[in-house]
């Protein structure tokens, strides 16, 4: 029964994902509507971003296969939102109304881990695919060297970014401790995230500000997406890295001071 | 008969507001969510496809404004609740009642929209504070028609959902359509672009459809554009008859068919 702490999390973790694999492979039609919702967004994506760079074909001094990218890891993000992020922290809402939080925090694992790991979908998986074939090709045709040191930079931000993106929902998913019912919260960020489809280059300064320090969609896809074709930035990087860390770590705060609040739905 | 009509309308609004009130922090959350044509806007006014396509930035701007307004008040979440009403069996008290459950949804959805009146009026007002060259006064005439073009979009758009809400009787994840329902709404209603800017052809197959309806047309009339008002109204009128005798007819189907999931 003494097994180091990390086994005993990385063995919770495959019997979490194997039994809700299992459940959701239930669903197989699910497969072809996922598809044809990632197709279709990716084609309307694609058409809009033609519209915008019109004759001149550049979105804020970007080139459109270059701007490819920047949609590339905005579909790969949306591919790990469906897979990890939606189907669990949608969910603490539930939890919270329906007051079974109290079993959530029996448990004898971290809640904040079991909270966020306990679901995983599938159906993310066709956004990722699509996501990564996007970015390469656009990386094919941006006729750039591509090189190593470069893509090593820009998974660490990829993985930078995941790691903000996951803060965002966790915190906006956590207030229902206070409102409880905040019921598709979650949705307000997929509304205002699609702002990251488009380089932050494109949109006035102002919003440049509120893109970067209020809510950062610029680390989400434009700074990795700048690491990928070679013109990465180290004060941006280690901006992005230190974002990551830091809402991590809020994340953190934020579940401890949230528990405090907690009274229960009956109480 | 009318009486009682009036009486049931008036305690379901009367209560379903009473109960939006309550939950008033996720609806300013909503109201938020509703942001995207505005972020639109901003990408718009900075492009080179604008100028391409003829669209000055006043002309831009007015229409985004007005397809904020026109989305913030044709919000429609049918499909989730119900989903969710059926699986869990909370719909079957309500067959129990002498009343069409879908007059209660219908009622929340309005109650809805009173509750988010104020947080839409504080968002306009930071907007004219922020940006005061983005705002104009409507005439009163395209204001009334505005307002009436907006409710017939919403409840085009509550019936299509409800169409589609009707699967849940057939299947568990009938929910899920709702994204693929989601993709023509974006991107042919003229939500993140206005249809102008679309190829002719482009334009003249998503006018086929029912989505500029929701959208390009009342925003239109609302920022002043010339339309064609007589042939907005056809439009969304014609939809709106088309898809309430084919939402009776499943719900007739599936009412029957429908097992009362854990009854």
């Amino acid at each position: 029964m003494n097994r180091p702490r990390w086994i005993r999390y990385a063995r919770s973790l495959r019997s979490f994902w194997t039994t809700s694999l299992e459940a959701e492979l239930e669903y197989q039609l699910n497969l072809v509507v996922e598809l044809l919702a990632v197709l279709g967004n990716l084609a309307g994506s694609l058409f809009v971003l033609t519209l915008l760079a019109g004759p001149s074909r550049q979105l804020g001094g970007w080139s459109w296969s270059n701007a490819l990218v920047v949609v590339g890891i905005y579909t790969l993000l949306d591919g790990f939102t469906s897979a990890l992020l939606q189907p669990n922290l949608s969910r603490i809402v539930n939890h919270v109304q329906n007051g079974t939080l109290d079993f959530v925090l029996l448990k004898p694992v971290d809640s904040q881990f079991w909270l966020s790991t306990r679901s995983f979908s599938p159906w993310g998986l066709p956004g990722i695919v699509a996501g990564l074939l996007l970015i390469s090709w656009a990386l094919i045709h941006s006729g750039e060297p591509i090189r190593a040191s470069a893509v090593l930079l820009a998974a660490i931000l990829m993985v930078a970014a995941a790691c903000i993106l996951y803060s965002l929902w966790f915190l906006l998913a956590g207030l229902s401790i206070w409102f409880v019912k905040v019921w598709n919260a979650t949705e307000v960020l997929r509304y205002t995230l699609v702002a990251g489809r488009y380089p932050i280059t494109a949109y006035p300064p102002a919003l440049r500000m509120v893109f970067t320090f209020l809510l950062p969609v610029a680390f989400l896809t434009t700074v990795p997406a700048e690491a990928l074709l070679g013109r990465g930035s180290w004060p941006w990087a280690f901006g992005s890295v230190v974002a990551a860390a830091l809402s991590l770590t809020s994340t953190r705060l934020f579940w401890g001071v949230a528990l405090r609040h907690y009274t229960s739905a009956s109480s | 008969m009318t009486v009682r009509s009036l009486q049931i309308a008036r305690v379901l609004l009367s209560t379903q507001y009473a109960t939006m009130l309550e939950y008033r922090a996720e609806i300013a959350l909503w109201a938020l969510s509703g942001v995207l044509p505005l972020i639109m806007l901003a990408v718009w006014q900075g492009s080179d496809g604008a100028a391409a396509a003829g669209l000055s930035s006043t002309k831009l701007a007015h229409y985004f404004v007005a397809a904020f307004l026109v989305r913030q008040f044709s919000v429609v979440w049918m499909i989730h609740v119900f989903e969710e009403d059926t699986l869990q069996g909370k719909l079957s008290p309500q067959l129990l009642q002498p009343l069409q459950p879908l007059w209660r949804y219908f009622a929340a959805h309005v109650a809805e929209q009173v509750t988010r009146l104020p947080f839409v009026a504080l968002m306009m007002g930071a907007l004219a504070l922020l940006q005061p060259n983005l705002m104009w006064w409507p005439n009163a005439r395209e204001l009334i028609l505005g307002i009436a073009a907006i409710q017939a979009a919403f409840i085009l758009r509550f019936l299509l959902q409800s169409v589609v809400a009707m699967l849940c009787f057939w299947s568990e994840r009938a929910a899920a359509l709702d994204r693929l329902l989601l993709i023509p709404y974006l991107f042919l209603s003229g939500l993140v672009a206005p249809l102008q800017a679309y190829p002719t052809a482009v334009q003249k197959m998503a006018w086929l459809t029912p989505f500029p309806s929701m959208v390009a047309f009342p925003a239109a009339l609302l920022a002043g554009e010339p339309v064609e008002i007589g042939r907005g109204f056809l439009q969304l009128g014609i939809w709106c008859m088309l898809l309430y005798p084919l939402l009776i007819w499943l719900w007739r189907k599936g009412v029957r068919r429908y097992g009362a999931m854990g009854a």
